[in-house]
């Protein structure tokens, strides 16, 4: 073996990224063994990938690892509840009980089919990755499992990414885009360890798809297709966000076809990936047959019959000699298709049978559409339109590099550069106009951006080389015609040298930027829990605030079991998930109208809640209040949304009614419906009388910096059942009717005097 | 056997007939659910014939509640008194009105005319009654004690008098039965002469009793060996407040502010005294760590103090996992000839103060290890179980122990004996080994393999 690598190592000194021959002899005169070990060039430049893949592989995992060090192994926030609840089920019940789960403990009294309104590959990507363990003897704990699942994703992710730069540029790009897609934090703000979400596999699934697709593309492979199609049922499975795939890659084909670049790859991949893909889609229970009547997937089934008809014509093309005649032909053709086309979508939109795009999609597409006419889309913090900043914390100098990466892409125009162009461009426009959809434009960002900095390094270094390759091949004599050329070039520029080496240091400089950058955003910004607060002492000592495990744990443990809690919708996760107990709303948001009855409950008087909660069999009511540590993501705060969307569904509520002068106040100019509805009294319930700041008049809100304007509150239907250490959470008791009448006509029957 | 049976009741109606039993004195110290009597009592016997045990009567609810029961002869001088203790053993058939029998084995069976002074303790759980049931969070809680003046006995008592001391000076009412009388924290019933045997004169104390009712419903000790240096000890508790329920709300306004006069009943705070050199503990529960607790170590002991998440009120319950890892040359000894492995434990609940309903002990033997045999100064329910954890492929061996009401009094050592062949202690490194080196082996196949192609591509 030994000698065949020497031989081979001979064979071709003229390769000019083998080693020095005359160095290698001389190491050989000294030690043989050494020699031996010695490896050829290639397999050094791949030993050398995989190091830094493997390393970029560790790294992608080990820096999402921060909230672990700083908390410990939990989930985070709301929905990864949601979503740890239900692959707890999926263990222990199986499969089958899964898909057919009734959960009777949200949305009361209505429920919801759990297996029918979720996309389930999250779950079963975390049970089959639990149960292999537990196959192999490993007693993890499920919840390990979940919350390490999002980076062990992140982490395969940029392998992908590696292998898709590799297949749309070359192989520096593909490791320069897996090392920049391994910090990103745009991608780290959804894939730390905890947040056990949708999109934490979802953003694999994406990638693959789009790697699988381009190469199938590339190849005009029927396997590579098909391998597409898979990556899509395992997208759509697992997140909502395939309407993306299934809208870009009929926009990337008709693209394709507009600039003549139709192939029979293109027709093979499409028709392949697009008819599996739908196939197998239609098996998730949540897409069903949406995946061929609704609006949003109507694009996708538009282009691939156009391509059809494409093929038909390059076949009567093909068959036809004249031109004239297929001319003809062609029109003929074309007219009927598109007229048969547009007949079908509007007899398909006119019956119903073809759905009209959703809100989400709408609001998508136009910014200010939810603001308008969806308030419990627009509520969410998520899906406001990005501001600026937000882009530059996200994606750093990737941001200056992802035009610089554009224009090498259009320089070399390929059918893979035109795609990653295409994602690029598209999913910075929906990254815009919402801030959970930077995510999905970092993959596109990322390699556009490796693109961009591995051809400038490539080209610098190569102005390098080509110089000192000058001197030594003036001594070995073995100067390819390329280097002097370049050689030429250097004396025309002088400087040419210097400055690619302050480029290179800039450019170095640059990325140790943003691997610095990275690594503060994930440490500060992204790898908080949102369950567990923590803060800053006065010396300087960390104190933890953990009210609302509190909370809901003393739910868990001290309501009867079959307690109904109502609370705002965002806490409806949660509360199932760590205290066990049944919620009339949750983050599901599927019937507006039962948000709209809590916050309608929430805006109301005491009595007219006290009739609402009745009617709900409410036992506790569960409010967030920061007044006491300054906490600003409170229901107060909230509270506006309460109102709007409660006042969408019962024209009773007016927003007006709790403004003075166009804003929220709870201090002594607040409105007096503001100061004696339900969620007023709830959360300063007891308030006045506390002294929360030295200095400060008792009652004094540290969230909004006021001393509160209603310090008597009294409450008549409920009792306080418990609140935590710092206020954080208060829950109410709702007192049962007194028998024989309500409140109101026992109160009748009391002498006047 | 019937034979048999015949004599001992021939022999214990006699006993009945030609003893007098004088009991001395009996306190009854009253403490958080518990109830503790000291009983002294003097035995004489005046019967003709010699007699070799003693036999002591409980009513049918005190034995529901009995937790531990002890006997001894107190000996030595004066200065320095010595305790002998005795067997106790259940006796049966039971006398009237469903009284059970316990009988004292002497160490030297009493002669006609000879006197012997015993000492009695037992433990009874859960005989205080809170009453009202339900307080608010400002109230102090109160509770009934019943009992009866004069001492449940098969024997003629020539001489008896019960003293109650109750925790604070708030007595709301007792039961007077004359000669009665009231000082301080005691409670003085007797002295009674000359009672016949099986009377019983039901009595009912009310007084104020802030201890906190804390009662360990389950605790689930999980002790897992591992021979490479370490025990590993995880402990699953449900506890509850077991006192007057809270009535109406909880204002953590009141509870925050006024902390003396506001949830005297309730507590928020445990004490747990773990071993020496414990590292890595934790304490957490089903939704995350929980983060209010301290360690203090110290060369003796090391004492853990965990707040639940929430302070508990009466009926409020909470349940927690406590864990710690001890170093394995504190508790395991091994046999002279290497083969035989002796795991000495605590039973018993690390938590002061405290009533476990049902305590279970699960000892996790190391992989191979066999023959496990457990032996311990209590009765308790064993089983074998198997558990399966990292790299198992036959499975640990568990050795189950169960007792239902366990108090602080229990705790004792106890012991594990198994056998365990050392080269065990290798299998789990080398499933390791092995698997890491068929991966290596693969990468080399596949580069090689990758390595011949290119070979031919070349040539």
């Amino acid at each position: 073996m030994a000698n065949k690598v020497e031989a081979m190592a001979g064979t071709k000194p003229q390769d000019p990224k083998s080693s020095d021959p005359s160095l290698f002899d001389d190491i050989s005169s000294f030690n043989f063994s050494l020699k031996s070990l010695k490896l050829k060039t290639k397999q050094q430049e791949f030993l050398i990938r995989v190091t830094i893949l493997c390393l970029v592989y560790v790294l992608a995992f080990s820096t999402r690892l921060f909230s672990v060090l700083r908390y410990e192994s939990m989930i985070h926030e709301f929905d990864p509840y949601f979503n740890y609840r239900t692959t707890l089920y999926l263990t222990e019940k199986g499969f089958y009980e899964f898909w057919n789960w009734f959960d009777s403990e949200s949305w009361y009294p209505l429920g919801r089919i759990i297996g029918g309104t979720l996309y389930p590959g999250l779950m079963v990507t975390a049970a089959l990755i639990y149960w292999g363990l537990r196959f192999l003897r490993f007693a993890v704990h499920i919840r390990e499992v979940c919350v390490l699942t999002a980076p062990f994703f992140a982490s395969n992710t940029t392998i992908v990414a590696y292998f898709f730069g590799k297949e749309v540029w070359d192989t520096g790009a593909g490791l320069v885009a897996a090392a920049f897609i391994a910090i990103c934090p745009g991608y780290i703000s959804r894939s730390v360890a905890g947040s056990y979400d949708n999109e934490g596999v979802a953003i694999f699934a994406l990638l693959f798809t789009f790697y699988l697709f381009v190469k199938a593309v590339n190849t005009g492979s029927l396997s590579w297709a098909l391998a597409s199609a898979f990556g899509y049922f395992y997208m759509v499975s697992a997140w909502g966000g395939y309407v993306f795939i299934i809208n870009l890659i009929p926009l990337y084909v008709l693209v394709l076809l507009v600039t003549g670049r139709y192939s029979m790859r293109l027709y093979i991949a499409y028709s392949c990936m697009y008819v599996v893909g739908m196939l197998l889609a239609m098996q998730i229970r949540f897409v069903g047959f949406q995946h061929v009547q609704s609006g949003e997937h109507m694009a996708a089934m538009g282009v691939f019959f156009l391509l059809q008809v494409f093929y038909f014509l390059n076949w009567v093309k093909h068959l036809l000699s004249g031109t004239k005649l297929f001319e003809t032909f062609l029109r003929i053709t074309v007219t009927s298709a598109i007229s048969v086309g547009i007949l079908a979508l509007g007899v398909g939109s006119a019956s119903g049978y073809i759905s009209p795009w959703t809100g989400r999609f709408y609001s998508l597409l136009d910014p200010t559409y939810a603001k308008d006419h969806i308030p419990i889309i627009a509520s969410v913090s998520e899906h406001q339109p990005t501001a600026w900043s937000s882009f530059m914390f996200d994606f750093h100098i990737l941001l200056f590099l992802f035009p610089a990466g554009l224009y090498f892409c259009f320089k070399r125009l390929s059918d893979g550069t035109i795609f990653i162009v295409m994602y690029g461009l598209t999913s910075m426009y929906f990254a815009g106009v919402m801030v959970r959809l930077i995510l999905v434009a970092t993959p596109a960002v990322c390699l556009i951006s490796a693109i961009a900095v591995s051809a400038t390094i490539k080209n610098l270094t190569s102005l390098l080389r080509s110089k000192s390759k000058v001197h030594s091949g003036s001594v070995k004599g073995s100067t390819s015609g390329k280097a002097s050329s370049k050689a030429s070039v250097d004396q025309t520029l002088p400087f040419q040298r210097n400055a690619a080496i302050a480029l290179l240091l800039g450019a170095f400089y640059l990325l140790s930027r943003y691997v610095i950058h990275c690594t503060w955003v994930t440490s500060e910004a992204y790898s908080s829990p949102s369950i567990v607060l923590a803060a800053r002492g006065a010396h300087g000592n960390r104190i933890i605030f953990d009210d609302y495990r509190e909370a809901y744990y003393w739910l868990r443990q001290n309501t009867p079991p079959d307690a109904k809690v109502m609370s705002w919708w965002d806490y409806g996760y949660q509360i199932t998930a760590m205290g066990n107990r049944t919620v009339i709303v949750d983050n599901n948001t599927w019937n507006n109208t039962h948000i709209a009855t809590v916050g309608r409950a929430m805006s109301s008087y005491e009595d007219e809640a006290y009739e609402i909660m009745q009617s709900l069999d409410v036992d506790y009511v569960l409010v967030v209040f920061g007044g006491v540590t300054g906490y600003s993501s409170d229901d107060i705060n909230k509270f506006l949304w309460m109102v709007r969307i409660g006042g969408g569904v019962f024209p009773i509520i007016k927003e007006p009614d709790y403004l003075v002068n166009g804003e929220y106040r709870v201090d002594k100019g607040a409105a007096p419906k503001m100061l004696n509805c339900l969620m007023y009294k709830l959360c300063y319930y007891r308030f006045g009388e506390l002294r929360t700041e030295y200095g400060k008049p008792p009652g004094y809100d540290r969230a909004r910096g006021v001393e509160i304007g209603n310090k008597d509150v009294k409450l008549e239907y409920l009792e306080e059942a418990f609140t935590t250490s710092n206020w954080i959470v208060r829950i109410y008791k709702v007192k049962p009717p007194i028998i024989g009448g309500e409140f109101s006509n026992s109160l009748s029957f009391l002498p006047l005097d | 056997m019937a034979m048999k049976l015949k004599l001992i009741n021939a022999l214990f109606f006699s006993l009945i007939s030609s003893l007098s039993f004088f009991l001395g004195s009996s306190s009854v110290g009253i403490h958080d659910g518990l109830r503790i009597t000291n009983a002294e009592r003097r035995v004489e016997n005046k019967g003709v014939s010699s007699m070799s045990e003693v036999i002591l009567g409980f009513s049918p609810v005190e034995i529901d509640h009995l937790a531990l029961l002890k006997a001894a002869v107190p000996g030595g001088t004066k200065k320095k008194i010595t305790y002998t203790s005795l067997d106790v053993n259940p006796k049966l058939p039971d006398g009237p009105n469903g009284t059970k029998y316990f009988s004292i084995t002497l160490l030297n069976p009493l002669k006609a005319g000879e006197a012997v002074t015993l000492e009695v303790l037992y433990i009874l759980t859960e005989s205080l009654e809170p009453f009202p049931s339900e307080i608010s969070q400002s109230e102090s809680q109160l509770v009934y004690y019943r009992d009866s003046a004069v001492i449940l006995s098969p024997y003629h008592v020539e001489q008896q008098t019960t003293f109650i001391r109750t925790p604070s000076t708030r007595v709301e009412s007792y039961t007077n039965v004359e000669p009665t009388n009231r000082a301080g924290l005691e409670l003085k019933y007797g002295p009674y002469i000359d009672q016949s045997p099986h009377s019983f004169s039901p009595i009912i104390v009310h007084f104020e009793n802030n201890n906190p009712f804390v009662v360990v419903k389950e605790l689930v000790r999980e002790i897992e060996i591992s021979h490479w240096g370490s025990i590993q000890v995880k402990e699953h508790y449900m506890v509850a407040h077991a006192g007057a329920r809270l009535k109406g709300a909880f204002s953590r306004l009141d509870y925050q502010s006024r902390p003396s006069a506001n949830g005297v009943a309730s507590f928020k705070q445990l004490l747990a005294r773990l071993p020496p050199r414990v590292s890595s503990v934790y304490y957490r529960d089903e939704i995350g760590n929980i983060s209010s607790s301290h360690l203090r170590l110290d060369f003796k002991k090391s004492e853990l103090e965990i707040e639940p998440r929430y302070p508990l009120f009466g009926g409020w319950r909470s349940t927690f996992i406590i864990g710690y890892r001890v170093p394995l040359e504190d508790f395991l000894y091994e046999s002279t000839d290497g083969s035989r492995r002796y795991l000495n434990f605590t039973f018993g609940c690390p938590m002061m103060e405290t009533v476990v309903n049902k305590l279970t002990i699960k000892v996790v033997l190391p992989e191979g290890s066999k023959n496990p045999t457990v032996v311990a100064p209590l009765t308790l329910e064993q089983h074998l179980e198997i558990k399966y954890s990292y790299l198992d492929v036959i499975g640990r061996p568990v050795v189950v122990l169960t007792k239902r009401n366990v108090v602080p009094e229990h705790i004792s050592p106890f012991e594990v004996v198994y056998d365990f062949n050392p080269a065990f202690m290798l299998a789990e490194p080398l499933i390791l080994v092995s698997v890491f080196f068929v991966f290596f082996l693969a990468c080399i196949a596949y580069l090689h393999g990758d390595l011949s192609i290119q070979k031919y591509k070349t040539s």
